[in-house]
């Protein structure tokens, strides 16, 4: 590497989030959990959390958060993460609890879960990941996964009189009382990585503020699985998921008016 | 001075209640669980209780989300109990399963009913399989303890904290709808901890030291391997350590009786009435389950002529009292699937082996 | 090639990225992502096995950090 552009150029305007381990990553090439561990870890920064936070992993591809995140992690059963974070949180509500999840750890085995932390008004985060798959069991079929879409449990492409439709947790989540905030994001443009970003600060907000709970669903892509280079990928989320899955934020809650 | 620690109080309580004044002495502050018969007044007395003293009592949308709650708050460093009955406790294998593997202690108390399935909600001992062999996955063993009276649900529930904590690893204690149900005067002896509740592994927020974490996942080479005979070696030192059983009159016995929590409690009425008569019956009453009584079960099996086990079950323990004595020819069983049984019932079976006429 | 060198001589740059070659996976993200095409993906194979991505054209980079938000593995860093 070049020492040259540093001595002209002083100024660090970029560098890895201080709450992101400097470690490779375990994911694929193109995956964008990167882009949200990233975002994760610069809200935790922004907000000066990073000491006083509990996260919650998920099984999953997602489930190395605490290989990535420096904050202390607990690793929970699949879809049981809102659950164990309710007990971190009722434990040390002085605590920021967030938990990390993916698709059919959220949308699948984990609705039980993820609803009634919701519904209770529970004070945490989700952070919910939604690549239409099952990433790290190799690609199979998912309750987000579109219809048509061919996976390795929906070879023939999903069929509804079959397998039923997308699930879509962000707009079903904020038809509870107990949610403050519930937003959907993409991650496959830089102007919405910026949206993405003041989701999550307002999500992370919500807790500081003791709101209720909050959730940020992103619509990210899994390249290998879909059989699909990262460019191509990121063009499956601005086009098909993006008009089945709409972006924009869905319940905001401005003061702490439970009914 | 704290007057529970002067006066040794005697109160009147119903087991199940008893197991939550051991609890609160114990220094639980944290309940969680799911309404389930005959396991209710538990939750009842919890939400009632808790609240008045800074605790937390939550009611959990399934026993699934309880022990998942229960293992969040206990790997926030917290003592924490829930209590359940056998298709409650079926649900929280999975996270039982992960708070062995994650190294977590809570109490977990299963008031069982009469199954499979639905079943019944008759007393019945049919959950011993599951709490002694652990019904989640992976192979993981915990501390079980079988009360007998209520004065034990109010000691033992103090004991299983303590052994939750000394060993990082869930305890349970196994009751069932006679010892829950039952009100009967015990003695409020103040808690006295034999470990020490200090948790540095607990997860607080990594503050002045390196980020930590508590997880079941060890996916590099050979660190699955490790971490189970790590546990292995805990399990073994459980073993050596924590065996724990009354001898009830086995000096001199010929016929020994074999038998845990309900149906021991029972066979001492019938095992005095047999004394009475010159019958030389006494009882081996497991306190533990796991570890179980092995050692003392041979040692008694040498010296008497029948070995009678007595379950509410179709004979569960049995098959540890088998694998623990070689005098299999001395072993007999009366079980009771469904329902307790009489004194009477155990009476007339010590005098039958006894050689005495009805 | 002419017409780039013209650009350059004709506005200097006003920031310059690095990226990390043995933490890039090839990718691609951050080469649409950069407003003044300053990203190329390179030749040479990393330790991981991927052709990573090399700052082909230095004399456009304005410093707005727009790639390194795009990268999915965190690899590059932005002077300005």
């Amino acid at each position: 590497m070049t020492d040259r552009g540093k001595d002209r150029f002083t100024k660090k305007v970029y560098a890895r989030p201080k709450s992101l381990v400097d470690v490779k990553s375990h994911f694929c090439p193109g995956c964008h959990h990167g882009i949200a561990h990233r975002i994760l870890a610069e809200t935790i920064d922004h907000f000066g959390l990073r000491e006083q936070t509990v996260g919650v992993a998920c099984v999953g591809c997602a489930v190395f958060l605490y290989d990535y995140i420096d904050v202390d992690v607990a690793e929970a059963p699949h879809g049981r993460a809102p659950a164990v974070a309710t007990g971190v949180k009722r434990a040390q509500p002085d605590k920021f609890v967030f938990t990390y999840q993916g698709d059919g750890d959220l949308a699948a085995i984990g609705t039980s879960e993820v609803i009634h932390a919701a519904n209770r008004g529970e004070n945490i985060t989700v952070l919910f990941v939604n690549n239409t798959t099952y990433g790290m069991t190799g690609g199979q079929m998912a309750p987000t996964t579109m219809l048509g879409q061919k996976t390795s449990t929906s070879p023939y492409g999903r069929d509804f009189r079959k397998d039923g439709y997308p699930i879509k947790m962000a707009e079903l989540l904020a038809t509870l009382e107990g949610t403050a905030y519930s937003a959907r994001v993409a991650t496959s443009t830089p102007a919405q990585i910026r949206k993405a970003k003041e989701a999550v600060k307002k999500a992370f907000e919500m807790q500081i503020k003791e709101m209720g709970f909050s959730i940020v669903e992103f619509l990210s892509t899994c390249p290998t699985n879909w059989g699909m280079k990262p460019l191509d990928a990121q063009k499956r989320v601005l086009g098909e998921m993006s008009e089945y899955f709409p972006l924009g934020v869905y319940k905001e809650r401005k003061q702490a008016d439970f009914l | 001075m704290n007057v529970a620690a002067r006066v040794e109080q005697r109160v009147f309580m119903k087991g199940n209640e008893a197991i939550c004044v051991g609890a609160i002495a114990a220094g639980c502050r944290f309940y969680y669980g799911y309404p389930i018969t005959p396991q209710n007044d538990i939750p009842e007395y919890m939400s009632a209780h808790l609240p008045t003293i800074g605790g937390t009592f939550l009611q959990a949308e399934s026993e699934v989300a309880t022990i998942n709650f229960i293992l969040g708050t206990s790997a926030s460093g917290k003592r924490v109990m829930t209590s359940s009955s056998g298709p409650g406790i079926s649900l929280m294998q999975e996270g039982l399963s992960y708070m062995a593997g994650s190294e977590l202690p809570a109490v977990v108390v299963n008031i069982s009913r009469s199954g499979p399935g639905l079943g019944g909600i008759a007393p019945s001992q049919g959950d011993y399989f599951q709490a002694v062999k652990c019904g989640g996955h992976g192979g993981y063993r915990m501390p079980v303890l079988a009360p007998h009276s209520v004065q034990e649900m109010y000691s033992l529930a103090m004991l299983a904290f303590d052994l939750a904590d000394k060993y990082r690893n869930p305890a349970m204690i196994l009751g069932d709808a006679i010892v829950g149900q039952m009100k009967e005067p015990f003695t409020q002896t103040p808690y006295v901890p034999t470990v020490s509740q200090e948790k540095p592994w607990a997860l607080t927020g990594c503050a002045g030291r390196p980020r930590q974490h508590v997880k079941s996942l060890y996916l590099k080479d050979n660190a699955i391997e490790v971490h189970n005979w790590k546990l292995h070696r805990k399990y073994l030192k459980m073993q050596e350590e924590e065996v724990r059983y009354e001898d009830y009159h086995l000096d001199g016995a010929k016929i020994a009786v074999v038998a845990f929590g309900t149906a021991a409690r029972v066979s001492k009425t019938a095992i005095q009435w047999a004394r009475r008569e010159g019958i030389a019956a006494g009882m081996l009453r497991p306190i533990t389950l796991f570890p179980f009584p092995g050692a003392q079960l041979e040692e008694i099996a040498k010296r008497v002529d029948v070995l009678l086990v007595i379950e509410m079950n179709t004979g569960q323990m049995l098959e540890d009292v088998k694998a623990s004595t070689t005098f299999h020819d001395k072993i007999r069983f009366l079980g009771k699937p469904c329902a307790m049984p009489t004194p009477e019932e155990i009476h007339g079976e010590l005098r039958k082996l006894a050689g005495r006429g009805r | 090639m002419q017409e780039a060198a013209k650009k350059g001589a004709a506005a200097a740059p006003k920031g310059r990225i690095e990226i990390d070659f043995e933490r890039c996976k090839a990718c691609e993200l951050c080469v649409p992502a950069c407003p003044k095409n300053c990203i190329e993906m390179g030749r040479r194979i990393n330790a991981g096995g991927f052709a990573a991505a090399v700052f082909a054209r230095p004399e456009d980079c304005t410093g707005c950090a727009i790639c390194a938000e795009s990268c999915p593995d965190v690899c590059i860093e932005v002077w300005r």
